[in-house]
């Protein structure tokens, strides 16, 4: 179930029997619940996947993530509303975020942009989409009969319908399935990307791109790659969204959901899969929680969450609970080699944080 | 004419608009390589400190040129020990927790202060030019920010103090080998810088009424001023200033002010890019 940051293998050992019942769990909780609020949990850990899937594996940070799923909730919405018809919209809602993100990918990593300097290109380019977002109201503002209606964003565009008959639409119930189905399908792409062959140059890029490079891999190409995947799966749980919520307003492009995407992934766990989907789901349950009240703000809640667990937890939740239970199975069994295996771990941390203030250079 | 005096004091307005409120961020960028990405906080904070000062009855250039600058290098200090401290050379996770700070902050000062616009009214009138009403709160903080930039280059050109930072900032470790502690030229550093956060935030609260999330319209802008300043404090944040300042007036006289702030951010990313280490990184090396 879990890619171990430590191994050098791009998944890991693989927890089948707890997938599928987890699986089936879920499969079976609409006869139990209301689905409204599961769906919301599933889209947001859909996103949080996505993320999840470039910055723990691959090593690239998007400060502003939440650029590529508006974007594909507004293609959603505008194409949707132009068609009538939901299945080019939804295809359309997943290629352009991609392709956006392919463009801004290349400029990027093909300019050799360091990692701050990154966040910055990242972070503006979400700013860039909210402010314009914002500031398109009146009817100068439409795309074909879709008016896009600045801060108060474009309502009553048709929801997603069975493939082929409008007449049909999905929501309720179906809706939830349709989001497991998509959850679980970008579960396996990713599982089997970081499987393949593009995985391991991945993962090796993310730990040392010079000697990938040196290897012969062209690794801008590679981190493009992974960058326009990543934003066609936050399209794709974009135009769920949209579905979901009926409404697509600029706040979907805003600062505050790109670094709650960011704490989801971290606080659930760098460098796995199954991290970044239970942080979103626990921290999103929270943040409804939180949100039926008045006393405490969430921003508070989640900013402190952010502090600690960058402090105290920098590998996140799910693999320190999961370096426990190995620590403790294996010391009975193997304890030089358990030990040996953490330390070089450790040391690998090491070096990547020493090196950091070379890559963005001192003053000479 | 008097249209294009108007507009030549405006994009001087946004030039010292951006020096102001992106000094702190630059001196704790350019020293440390630290992002704080709570930076905005700071400024919203030094802006409720002053308006807080100012509805109690205290004189509010005090308030907004020494109490606001105090009360936010304290707590500066407080993020330097706490957190800022443990993450030295992970840039990427001090980002992160100082963005987690600036949350932290927003939800502390709604907590405190409600979720309500807070305002105090600008202490000098306004004039006329010519036809057009001007501002003349807008040439008070032109003034401030000259005077800031000039100390910061006196400080750092000619003091003792100046020096030891210059140095440290050079490298820590000869600085070290000298007798200076680099942990604390970086305690200080960072308090000044968000002291310098504190005073901007101070100097533009009457502008505008202040809402706890009111930091976030200062970070962006701040951040790109920065980092496409590059490593030299003082002239990376000038030249940035001076081209940003520019490009978001003239659009903005030519269309809307969210264009203008548009073609600002666009065009910091295409700076970026053709100048990954920033302004200073390939022009004026040596400058302070």
């Amino acid at each position: 179930m879990i890619g171990d940051a430590a191994n050098f293998t791009s998944a890991g050992r693989t927890h089948w029997g707890w997938i599928i019942a987890i699986f089936i769990l879920l499969l079976l909780l609409p006869a139990v619940f209301d689905t409204h609020t599961p769906t919301l949990l599933g889209i947001w850990a859909l996103f949080a996947l996505s993320l999840g899937l470039m910055w723990g594996y691959a090593g690239i940070l998007s400060f502003g993530h939440a650029a590529y799923f508006g974007l594909g909730a507004y293609t959603y919405a505008i194409t949707s509303m132009n068609l009538g018809e939901s299945t080019a919209a939804w295809i359309f809602a997943i290629v352009l975020p991609a392709f956006v993100a392919a463009l801004i990918g290349a400029m990027m990593f093909y300019g050799r942009i360091s990692d701050v300097y990154m966040g910055v290109i990242t972070l503006v380019f979400s700013l860039i989409m909210a402010k314009f977002m914002g500031a398109t109201a009146g009817d100068a503002y439409s795309i074909g009969n879709a008016r896009l209606g600045g801060f108060n964003g474009i309502p009553a565009f048709p929801i997603l319908n069975v493939p082929g008959d409008p007449s049909t639409p999905i929501f309720g119930t179906a809706l939830y399935y349709v989001v497991l189905c998509c959850l679980v399908l970008c579960y396996l792409v990713s599982r089997w990307v970081l499987s393949s062959a593009f995985g391991r140059i991945l993962l090796g890029i993310r730990e040392n791109e010079a000697r990938v490079e040196l290897l012969g891999y062209n690794a801008p190409a590679y981190k493009t790659a992974i960058f326009s995947l990543s934003a066609a799966m936050a399209g794709m749980a974009g135009c769920l969204f949209a579905s979901w919520a009926e409404i697509v307003t600029p706040a979907l492009f805003g600062l505050g959901q790109s670094v709650e995407v960011i704490i989801w992934v971290i606080a659930g766990g760098l460098g796995t899969l199954m991290g970044p989907i239970i942080g979103a789901v626990l921290l999103g349950t929270m943040k409804l929680l939180l949100g039926g009240q008045t006393f405490i703000d969430n921003s508070l809640v989640i900013g402190a969450i952010l502090v600690l667990v960058v402090l105290l937890l920098p590998k996140g939740l799910l693999p320190t609970v999961l370096g426990w239970r190995k620590q403790q199975g294996q010391r009975s069994v193997n304890r030089a080699h358990s030990n040996s295996m953490r330390r070089r771990g450790g040391e690998r941390r090491q070096q990547r944080s020493a090196g950091e203030p070379d890559k963005t250079g001192h003053r000479s | 004419m008097d249209y294009a005096a108007v507009v030549f004091l405006e994009i001087i307005y946004m030039i010292a608009f951006l020096a102001l409120t992106s000094a702190g961020l630059a001196v704790v960028f350019g020293m440390m390589r630290v992002i704080n990405l709570a930076h905005g906080e700071f400024v919203m904070i030094g802006g409720y400190t002053t308006i807080a000062c100012a509805k109690a009855g205290i004189n509010i250039y005090f308030a907004m040129l020494v109490v606001s600058p105090l009360v936010v290098g304290i707590l500066g200090l407080l993020v330097e020990r706490l957190v800022v401290r443990q993450l030295y050379g992970r840039m990427i996770d001090t980002m992160l927790a100082t963005w987690g700070l600036s949350l932290l902050m927003v939800g502390i000062v709604t907590f405190i202060f409600g979720n309500t616009a807070v305002s105090v009214p600008a202490p000098i009138p306004g004039y006329e030019l010519g036809e057009f009403q001007m501002g003349g709160y807008n040439l008070f903080i032109i003034g401030i920010a000259t005077l800031l930039i000039i100390c910061m280059w006196l400080v750092m050109r000619f003091t003792r103090l100046g020096l030891v930072a210059r140095g440290a900032m050079q490298s820590a470790d000869v600085a070290s080998s000298l007798g200076y502690d680099p942990k604390r030229v970086y305690m200080w550093t960072f308090a000044v810088g968000a002291a310098l956060s504190g005073l901007a935030g101070g100097v533009l609260a009457p502008l505008t009424g202040l809402l706890p999330s009111s930091g976030g319209a200062y970070i962006a802008k701040a951040f790109i001023t920065v980092i496409t300043g590059g490593a030299a404090v003082i002239t990376g944040t000038l030249s940035s200033s001076v081209i940003f300042g520019t490009i978001n007036q003239i659009v903005s006289f030519g269309s809307t002010p969210v264009i203008g702030e548009i073609a600002m951010l666009a065009f910091a990313v295409v700076l970026l890019r053709l100048m990954p280490q920033g302004i200073t990184g390939r022009f004026f090396r040596n400058a302070p």
